[in-house]
């Protein structure tokens, strides 16, 4: 590990000069909320917050992207013919992503780059990008990252672990593209050689602050139905009004709609961020909707997280901890409470009939 | 990386209606770019994506061969906004179609098995794909026994109904041709729906028999418990699912149940398989 000591002045000429090389993404204040945006060349990243209110997940996957264009001039050649928009991804940057956000996108990856099919869009722009990550000082109420496979110095997903230290940072480059990245800024300084301690002694200080966490090692040994069929679903869901802030906010959430838009004799083919909370998300043009009550929606939700993901790759839950679902949630609905009702679940525990009169 | 999205231009070359109330027609697509076909290399039981720029796409299960070289078939119920469009089309209009998607019926497994195919409806499209397929000479050998049950409500709403004619004249093939009800004196096929006919006539379950069916939701809640009594096994009846749709290549996340997406894992599935998922379709 070659630690590198980043002080306030080599920060913000590191930053300037990646953003001659880099399209540089970073938090910053808009309104009331931290979001991240693409810096332009005199704003420097705000990393002066707990966390954004939105995941950095629009910056590989935009809610909103044109995937083709076409003409419909009866008079040109080319009349309805799909073209594929220019798809090359620039090198860019996030910097100060957190580390339960980046592992959002190993996560998400195993559905956007798979043996068979590879979704070109997300994959350029994946490989495009460099993750510069922030570790947490502090964990909020809500945040549950230590149980949800990585935690506030986690490193999977990231490229470079930065390390606030005063008024400046370590960096713990830990891939080619972090090292890239830190020579580019010309980060250069070797931090001292007791900062690994100090590194360590904060990093147990910030996994003792997560308080909260949830329990999935018993998901894997139930079966579907039994976890579908639980009796739970209906009262869990009684609040929720399928607003679908839950999936609209969440790192890890990748499900879209593709939708032709024209205009005059032109058109594009888009796809959008989408929500298995809608009732349009599975109505058939028939009339029949295999999901058509709100909790079936949210046991959708829930089950593909913890569940059907689960099973599918074998590789832990389609969950980060972040908690941004449990902070903006109206109802107040609460992953963990159900992760850990479903964990706990036991459908042979309750072996009582129910019949009706 | 090959862009998964994209579809490859076709002309309409033909269109067919195949029903006496026009709901259903028959388009036959030829691609536009040589060397398309033979990406498009598809077996019975796949489904591809229409696409119409400027309305979208929709997934249709193939109803034409592999064995048919030169062009592809689909057969479609005019229903929503992307099927009414496609059915007001003219011949020689331009379009794209995307495949082929999706696991075919198991041809490894079903060689040297007796075939039982059983369809209602319009759901007859890649099950019309399929009996192309095995009475072509090159394989109609691979296989043993073959019946077809196939229904509609009345003679005018059967699709394909020359092939139907033909393959009934044939001695390689059972056809049980049945319709709801007909006051057509010349009907010359069975009378009885679709579940009461299998009963009838359709063989007792054996290790190496299989049955295949796609057909409307009725239509295989009543069929499967009288396959249940002629001893099939869960494991040798094949179902085909259709689910909401958009990518079609198990990304998109919509038509997922359980841990499959009905689009890459399906739509093919057995009914044991089925079982075991949530009955969200």
């Amino acid at each position: 590990m070659t630690l590198i000591k980043i002080d306030h002045q080599s920060w913000i000429d590191g930053i300037k000069k990646a953003k001659a090389a880099y399209r540089v993404f970073g938090p910053v204040k808009e309104k009331k909320d931290h979001e991240f945006k693409l810096l332009d060349e005199d704003r420097m990243p705000d990393l002066d917050c707990q966390n954004t209110r939105m995941s950095p997940k629009a910056i590989i996957y935009p809610q909103s992207q044109i995937m083709f264009n076409y003409s419909l001039d009866e008079s040109k050649d080319d009349c309805r013919i799909m073209k594929e928009v220019e798809n090359v991804s620039s090198p860019q940057a996030i910097i100060g992503i957190r580390p339960c956000d980046a592992l959002a996108f190993p996560i998400v990856r195993r559905n956007f780059d798979t043996p068979e099919y590879q979704d070109t869009y997300w994959v350029k722009a994946y490989e495009a990008t460099t993750f510069v990550g922030l570790a947490c000082s502090s964990a909020c109420g809500t945040c549950f990252c230590t149980s949800a496979g990585t935690g506030p110095f986690g490193e999977e997903g990231l490229d470079v672990l930065m390390v606030a230290d005063g008024d400046g940072f370590y960096a713990n480059p830990l891939t080619e593209k972090g090292r890239a990245f830190v020579k580019t800024a010309g980060w250069t300084g070797k931090a001292d050689s007791n900062a690994a301690e100090k590194i360590e002694q904060m990093k147990t200080a910030a996994e003792a602050s997560v308080t909260s966490s949830v329990a999935t090692d018993r998901l894997h040994d139930k079966t579907i139905l039994e976890l579908y069929n639980a009796p739970f679903w209906e009262q869990d869901a009684f609040a929720c009004i399928n607003c679908g802030t839950c999936t609209y906010i969440c790192p890890t959430c990748w499900c879209f709609d593709v939708q032709d838009e024209i205009s005059g004799k032109s058109g594009v083919r888009m796809r959008n961020w989408d929500s298995c909370m809608s009732p349009l998300f599975t109505l058939h043009a028939s009339g029949h909707n295999p999901r058509p009550q709100k909790h079936e929606r949210l046991r959708q939700r829930f089950m593909h997280k913890l569940k059907y993901y689960v099973d599918k790759y074998d590789n832990g839950i389609q969950c980060v901890g972040c908690g941004r679902c449990i902070r903006l949630c109206p109802v107040n609905i609460d992953i963990r409470s159900i992760c850990n009702k479903m964990n706990n679940f036991d459908a042979n525990a309750c072996v009582c009939k129910v019949t009706s009169a | 990386m090959q862009n998964p999205y994209l579809p490859y231009p076709v002309r309409i070359d033909e269109i067919i209606t195949e029903t006496e109330d026009k709901s259903l027609k028959t388009f036959k697509f030829v691609f536009l770019n040589p060397g398309d076909e033979e990406k498009f290399a598809y077996e019975s039981g796949q489904f591809g994506e229409l696409s119409i720029p400027g309305l979208g796409e929709i997934p249709i299960g193939i109803a034409s061969s592999p064995m048919e070289k030169g062009f592809i078939k689909f057969t479609v119920f005019k229903t929503g906004k992307v099927t009414s469009y496609l059915h007001a089309m003219r011949e020689g209009d331009i379009m794209g179609v995307r495949g082929p998607l999706g696991h075919p019926f198991p041809w490894k497994t079903l060689e040297g098995k007796n075939i039982v195919i059983i369809g209602g409806g319009f759901a007859f499209t890649t099950l019309r794909s399929s009996i192309v397929s095995i009475l072509d000479p090159a394989n109609r050998s691979k296989f043993k026994d073959i019946h077809v049950i196939y229904g509609a409500r009345t003679p005018g709403m059967l699709l394909y109904k020359e092939e139907l004619k033909a393959w009934a004249a044939r001695d390689d093939i059972h056809m049980n041709i049945t319709v709801d009800g007909t006051n057509d004196p010349d009907w010359k096929y069975l009378k009885g729906f679709v579940p009461t006919i299998t009963g009838e006539k359709a063989p007792p379950g054996a290790e190496d028999t299989y049955a295949i069916i796609c057909g409307p939701p009725v239509m295989i809640k009543f069929t499967q418990p009288v396959l249940d009594k002629l001893g099939y096994s869960h494991d040798n009846i094949i179902m085909s699912l259709e689910n909401r749709m958009k990518c079609g290549i198990g990304i998109c996340g919509r038509c997922n149940i359980g841990k499959d997406f009905v689009c890459k894992d399906g739509p093919v599935f057995t009914l044991s398989q089925l079982n075991a998922m949530p009955k969200e379709y």
